[in-house]
């Protein structure tokens, strides 16, 4: 692929401790000129820090620096900051995105390097105050997003596009720079639809054919495959394969991320429970959630059964648990074991043995700056008044530390939460285990209905086997009725018993977990808005 | 490679602000003896200062803790508090009762208005403590026109010529001035004096041991709320409010029952101080006590979603030591009135920087 006699990037002997914690040892790889290499490990194994050290982020400089060497085109570089290295031709689209809303397309992708014409009032006070040439600009954003190959609207703001849009957005800015010469994209296609990450993945192939390198992170191995000229495995901190991706597979790459085997379990487990009695009857629903409106929503829920929702993204499956729950305005009827719940109100549905695991980690899911004993035991003290001791003949409700204590320890042992103590703040734990906070505190409710909207967000291989599990576990031995909201349509066959698609704010179909990709395809898109 | 500053764990916890004031205090108390002052007498001021000051801050927790951010409307707690004390007065009552029914009327007051103000800060999340300097300002020129306009008639408290409108400063002697501080009160020249003995520069030394245990019974409550299921979900509501929201804890009731307990506390604290101060202050003087109560429990180490009953006693005797300190060090050492630029460049210097954490808090 490479001609010249050094590769692009060579990483040599990185080392990286936070505060004697080793998490990076000895990394070492080489990236060739117009390459595409894929870098996958769970969450935790290090390969942001890595991508932090080598775009010269802050927080590596602050916390004592790296050793070990970066070496591009052969020369050693140190980055101090970013600047430098976007100075030397490195870009990097990041998972959280960095876009004016209120500006269009254009307008971000040349961001602060907008071309600019003299006008009078510059003449006299300086090169600030010169005119944007917008035609210039419309040329240079129209060059960038046609060297990307994936057509987006470089006149649409960028607060109304569609969330694919937005990472396109991001990746088009990078290839505007005209000195760039390497590409990190951190997960690029975790909010993308399966047809635009389709698209993403053939822009890639188009900057690789330009001769612009590319690190890409991502969960979904079989993205991997399809376009990266080699895969690096990293565990644990260390490297722990480096090869061609055509001598790999899927279950290879699993096998070397998480060190063991894991088993993609077979999708016969879905059960038929043709009989069972309706335990949640939803009529007519609508919520007005924004990117995720229901329209017209009616589900009947059996008692016992692991139900999947999936569908594209903004077809309002995730607004379906929301509205029940009461966290966005809703209408329409919702009956729980025959009795009626109302709308609008979180409290009455977690009254009624309702829980939900929100798809909102950070932001509804966790008390974030509170420790995993608060997090695990506080809707179980304020809705079922678990955990506290009454004094005073029930005057004073004081919280019981123990209880607590004890009640997490037995969910960090059983989920296999990975942490200090259960003292532990949650903002210091991984994706994966946050995740699993999340359901140790809807487990702790010991619901007779659960909703869990995407379960596995954003957390690597290892840990969604584990989620996934621990959600089936729940329903066979408490006999919960599960509600599963994802967008990944696999993992829905895998876990549930009959799948919902919902398409356009209303139920498409619903099928058994055996039913074909291609039929859940046909539904996915039979309604789209 | 860098070379940031590392510091050791156990002083970066204490934090950065926290040092550099517990230094000067330091250093203030080193040059004492240097420059000539008596450092007995500074320690009871600063222990006298502390009881007129802590229940004040204290009141800043409960607003801190349910997200509403520092209480900057601190002004209408006090207005609360000048209630209850200057009608206690004007219905007849002296001596220790008319302090106990200083806290008894003051009390529905603070529960009316604190509701209100809950109202207007649950209406503009987000914005709380920009609203609540507002408020603050608003209510106390409200009431530069009340103390003029209410039928108040005690010779005590109303001018002398025109037989109406408050005074400015009205003396609680007769009334409650020290009725908490000589409660139980620790002199340490008495006791000298009933053993036969001498206590050297000790005797100097008295400790206003009522208004200590009033302190510590209000932060002990406190703490003790903070234990329980609704001071939890209290917590929760500062820390995360959409967490709270999803699960089942009415959000805005929380709020305001936060915002209640602070302006009662406020005007507990107002009469606290007044009770050790010696005088009600009325008018503007309302606005003089924020900015130093805000401060000092960000000394403490509280920030503005976070703060622990430590926080507020150390923050207090870290603010009022220089308080009392810098007056009377400083100005002997360098012969020049330092001690208001020094009070206010560390008040609202602290502050500052608070707020500045806050927005890295954000990121």
């Amino acid at each position: 692929m490479t001609n010249n006699v050094n590769p692009l990037l060579q990483m040599q002997n990185i080392k990286k401790d936070f505060f004697g914690n080793q998490v990076l040892t000895d990394i070492n790889f080489t990236l060739g000129e117009g390459e595409v290499l894929g870098l996958c490990g769970e969450n935790g194994a290090g390969k942001s820090t890595l991508m932090k050290i080598l775009f010269g982020m802050d927080v590596i400089r602050e916390t004592g620096g790296y050793s070990g060497d970066i070496l591009i085109d052969g020369k050693k570089v140190e980055f101090n900051t970013p600047f430098d290295a976007l100075e030397a031709g490195i870009g990097m689209v990041h998972q959280e995105f960095s876009l004016v809303p209120g500006f269009t397309a254009t307008e971000n992708i040349l961001l602060n390097r907008e071309p600019c014409k003299k006008n009078i009032v510059s003449e006299v006070f300086g090169d600030r105050l010169n005119t944007l040439d917008y035609k210039e600009m419309d040329r240079r954003s129209a060059a960038a997003i046609e060297k990307m190959g994936v057509a987006i609207d470089a006149k649409m703001v960028i607060s109304d596009m569609p969330v694919g849009h937005k990472q396109f957005t991001e990746i088009a800015r990078e290839l505007s720079k005209d000195q760039l010469k390497l590409l990190i994209l951190d997960e690029p296609t975790a909010v993308l639809t399966e047809k635009e990450a389709e698209a993403l993945l053939e822009s890639i192939r188009g900057m690789a054919a330009r001769g612009i390198s590319v690190i890409f992170i991502t969960h979904r191995l079989h993205e991997i495959l399809a376009v990266c000229d080699k895969v690096v495995v990293m565990r644990d901190g260390y490297v722990v394969r480096d090869v061609p991706t055509r001598e790999t597979s899927v279950e290879d790459i699993t096998k070397w991320m998480v060190g063991r085997d894991v088993q993609s379990a077979a999708v016969g487990e879905a059960r038929t429970n043709d009989g069972g009695r309706t335990i949640l009857s939803i009529k007519n629903l609508w919520v007005d959630m924004p990117g995720e409106t229901v329209r017209d929503v009616s589900l009947d829920i059996r008692e016992g059964e692991i139900l999947g929702i999936g569908g594209l993204a903004g077809q309002g499956k995730l607004g379906i648990p929301n509205g029940v729950m009461g966290l966005y305005e809703a209408g329409g009827k919702v009956e729980f074991n025959g009795q009626e719940i109302p709308l609008n109100n979180p409290r009455k549905c977690l009254d009624s043995s309702l829980a939900f695991v929100s798809e909102d980690r950070r932001e509804v899911g966790l008390l974030l700056d509170e420790s995993l004993e608060w997090n695990v035991a506080f809707p179980a003290m304020q809705i079922q008044e678990k955990f506290l001791k009454k004094l005073l003949g029930g005057f004073i409700k004081w919280r019981d530390e123990k209880g607590i204590h004890q009640v997490t320890q037995k969910y960090i042992d059983e989920l296999q939460i990975k942490c200090t103590s259960s003292k532990q703040k949650a903002k210091e734990l991984s994706g994966g285990n946050q995740q699993k906070v999340c359901l140790a505190k809807a487990f702790a409710l010991e619901p007779k209905f659960l909703f869990v909207s995407e379960p596995t967000r954003g957390i690597d291989v290892g840990a969604k086997a584990l989620v996934l599990e621990a959600l089936k576990q729940f329903n066979r031995e408490s006999g919960v009725t599960v509600v599963m909201i994802s967008s990944e349509l696999e993992e829905l066959r895998q876990t549930c018993d009959r799948i919902a698609i919902i398409s356009g704010g209303r139920v498409a179909g619903i099928l058994p977990a055996a039913a074909s990709s291609e039929e859940f395809g046909l539904l996915m898109v039979s309604q789209v808005v | 490679m860098s070379t940031a500053i590392v510091l050791p764990e156990a002083l970066k916890k204490m934090g950065f602000p926290r040092l550099i004031i517990s230094g000067f205090l330091l250093v203030l108390f080193i040059l004492t003896p240097f420059v000539g002052v008596d450092l007995p007498t500074q320690i009871t001021n600063i222990i006298n200062r502390f009881s007129w000051n802590a229940v004040l801050v204290l009141a800043m927790v409960p607003m801190i803790h349910a997200g509403c951010g520092l209480n900057f409307g601190l002004p209408l707690a006090i207005i609360c508090g000048l209630l209850g004390g200057t009608l206690s007065i004007q219905l007849g009552f002296t001596g220790p009762m008319s302090f106990v029914m200083a806290v008894l009327i003051a009390t529905p007051f603070a529960v009316i208005l604190g509701g209100g103000y809950g109202l207007l800060l649950n209406r503009i999340k987000g914005g709380e403590m920009m609203i609540a300097t507002y408020v603050g300002f608003s209510v106390m020129s409200f009431f530069c026109m009340m103390w003029l306009l209410l039928p108040y008639s005690s010779p005590t408290m109303v001018y002398g010529l025109s037989g109406n409108g408050l005074r400015p400063t009205i003396s609680l002697d007769g009334f409650y001035n020290q009725t908490l501080a000589r409660l139980l009160e620790i002199d340490f020249a008495k006791i000298a004096a009933a053993l036969h003995i001498s206590l050297g520069p000790l005797e100097r030394i008295k400790i206003p041991t009522g208004s200590l245990i009033a302190f510590a019974l209000l932060a002990f409550l406190m703490w003790a709320f903070l234990h329980t299921k609704t001071g939890t979900a209290m917590t929760a509501v500062g820390s995360n409010a959409a967490f709270a929201r999803a699960a089942g804890i009415n959000v805005d009731r929380t709020r305001m029952l936060s915002v209640i307990m602070s302006t009662w506390l406020g005007a507990m604290g107002i009469l606290m101080y007044q009770q050790g101060f010696g005088f009600i202050q009325l008018y503007n003087a309302p606005n003089n006590l924020t900015m130093p109560t805000v401060a000092a429990i960000l000394i403490g180490g509280a920030s503005v979603n976070k703060a622990s009953i430590p926080n507020v006693i150390i923050g207090t005797i870290l603010f009022q030591g220089i308080v009392t300190m810098t007056p009377t060090v400083m100005n002997s050492a360098i012969h020049m009135d330092m001690s208001e630029v020094i009070r206010i460049i560390v008040s609202q210097g602290m502050i500052l920087y608070a707020l500045t954490r806050k927005a890295e808090g954000a990121k």
